[in-house]
């Protein structure tokens, strides 16, 4: 018996349902476009995305589909190629919700669930609209006598909580361990999620904790629920320290995307391909 | 001289006059005269025996940071960043900063990507210089439709850092954060204060020691095509490509 669960990307769309708070990597962390071509296959209506921070070709498809009620990030956005146009529009006509955010502050809500902590302190932000239309973000006086200025108004953050994170990674070991080098934002999102499922380029016969520099870099299987082994997961998007983004992709993708219509026309190639 | 040295170059070269103070300097997202300018700052030092540290958020050569996404923020709010840059779909005279769209939130008229970092870094790092080459009514407004992250705060807030220079390519501004408005300092060639009034729009104040922008010489635009061009290739090559052929 393996150590750990393999899974179809079928079998791990299935772990989704409606309605959940799906956990998204950004542009340079891994971001697990095959999985998303079934995600938007199955045809959802009501997911909530959490960016960390921000998202890009993968959140805009998914708002294109319809498959997004809400998204809380510091960005949507394409990169070199400019505004993420299904985004856009969806906000526009007010066709999604959106929780305007910041990178910090989206780092922080999931360092709270990390710590098991309600809340977690933040400074700057007070006094942008970012903060001001943010009715579930609090300012305290600073109540400790000990550190920083004393009566100093702070911003205050929930915890965030994510159902189901799921992201693409260049190799598991044969243990479930997954390699995701300098990309620690990706333990952060997984320690603060429910489940959590991996699809990797592939599944080596070695184990990373034998070996001090691939243990320090690598997201114990402890936090992965399941694997998937699916070659170019990413495309067209980057995988650090493997491959590049296809960036002749993303540009088509951005020119086809500016209407309704040929976006849709776009997802048909893209969907099968 | 002049003839030859791209637009792009000359802006370059103004923002790297900025960080001859630094000890580190970072880049956000979007930003490849930003971060030309950075490492052309770095080079510079360099030659001069000094060492300026330069993390690019978008590279991963040159970044410094192991932690995560979320290093940049800490190591900022620590003081160990001395200067970040920040840009606007909109920007006013207050220095207040809009990258969430215009119109009335949050079903705006047209919609932009959002404020990234930007309503910590404005608050923590000391040297904010705000970057945007299109200097029209349009993009440097009277008061700004979002506020990602306000120009200035009251006394009880924690901010060690904020705004303190503007770059179009029209015109260089100094934000005087005691009377909270922009001064004109350096102007492009065929500008003058009346065509920049007539562009802004926003008040602001006429630095005494008003002056045009010098141009790069030929050791710094040596350094800029050959050091620095291939790096930028790494982390925007359509830019790299389109200014220098890379």
């Amino acid at each position: 018996m393996k150590s750990f669960e393999e899974f179809t990307l079928k079998e791990i769309v299935d772990q989704i349902e409606d309605g959940f708070l799906l956990g998204i990597p950004a542009d340079y962390s891994g971001v697990p476009m095959a999985f998303t071509k079934e995600l938007i296959n199955k045809g959802f209506k009501n997911l909530r995305l959490y960016c960390l921070p921000l998202t890009t070709i993968q959140g805009d498809m998914l708002i294109g589909s319809g498959c997004v009620s809400e998204i809380e990030t510091a960005a949507v956005t394409l990169g070199e190629f400019g505004l993420a146009p299904r985004f856009s529009e969806a906000v526009e006509k007010g066709n999604i919700k959106i929780k305007d955010s910041t990178c910090p502050a989206l780092h922080a809500q999931l360092q709270a669930t990390e710590k098991s902590v309600p809340f977690m302190p933040l400074r700057g932000v007070i006094g942008s609209d970012v903060q001001k239309n943010r009715k579930d973000w609090q300012i305290i006086s600073n109540p400790m006598k000990s550190a920083g200025v004393e009566n100093e108004p702070i911003l205050l953050l929930p915890a965030v909580q994510i159902d189901v994170l799921v992201f693409h990674a260049a190799c598991a070991d044969r243990n479930g361990n997954i390699q995701i080098g300098r990309r620690r934002e990706l333990a952060t999102l997984a320690h603060a999620s429910r489940k959590v499922f991996v699809t990797v380029e592939q599944v080596l016969e070695t184990d990373f904790f034998e070996d001090e520099l691939s243990a320090a870099t690598c997201l114990p299987s402890l936090y992965v629920d399941g694997i998937s082994e699916v070659k170019n997961g990413a495309w067209p998007c980057m995988l650090p320290g493997v491959y590049p983004s296809d960036n002749e992709e993303i540009k088509k993708y951005s020119l086809a995307a500016k209407t309704k219509s040929s976006f849709d026309e776009y997802m048909k190639f893209f969907l099968n391909s | 001289m002049t003839i030859d040295i791209k637009r792009e170059e000359l802006l370059i070269s103004q923002l790297a006059d900025l960080l001859i103070n630094d000890n580190h300097v970072a880049v956000g997202a979007a930003s490849p005269i930003p971060g030309a300018a950075a490492l052309l700052a770095k080079e510079e030092a360099r030659y001069l025996d000094k060492r300026l540290r330069v993390t690019i958020l978008h590279s991963s050569r040159y970044n410094n940071f192991t932690d995560g996404a979320r290093e940049l923020f800490d190591c900022a709010a620590q003081g160990r960043i001395d200067t970040f840059f920040l840009g606007g779909v909109q920007i006013d005279g207050q220095a207040n900063i809009n990258l969430v769209g215009t119109g009335k939130y949050p079903h705006t008229k047209k919609r932009f990507p959002g404020s990234f970092g930007s309503p910590l870094m404005y608050f923590v790092v000391p040297q904010i210089i705000l970057f945007r080459e299109e200097h029209s009514p349009r993009t440097l407004v009277q008061k700004v439709d979002f506020i990602s992250a306000p120009g200035v705060s009251d006394d009880k807030i924690y901010r060690p850092g904020g705004p303190k220079y503007l770059l179009t390519n029209r015109a260089l501004f100094k934000f005087n954060k005691k009377n909270e408005k922009f001064s004109l300092l350096k102007l492009n060639e065929n500008e003058t204060s009346d065509t920049i009034t007539k562009l802004t729009g926003f008040d602001f104040d006429i630095h005494e020691d008003l002056s045009y922008m010098s141009w790069p010489d030929n050791k710094r635009l040596d350094i800029m095509r050959n050091n620095v061009a291939p790096m930028v290739s790494e982390f925007y090559p359509e830019f790299a490509n389109k200014i220098w052929g890379v």
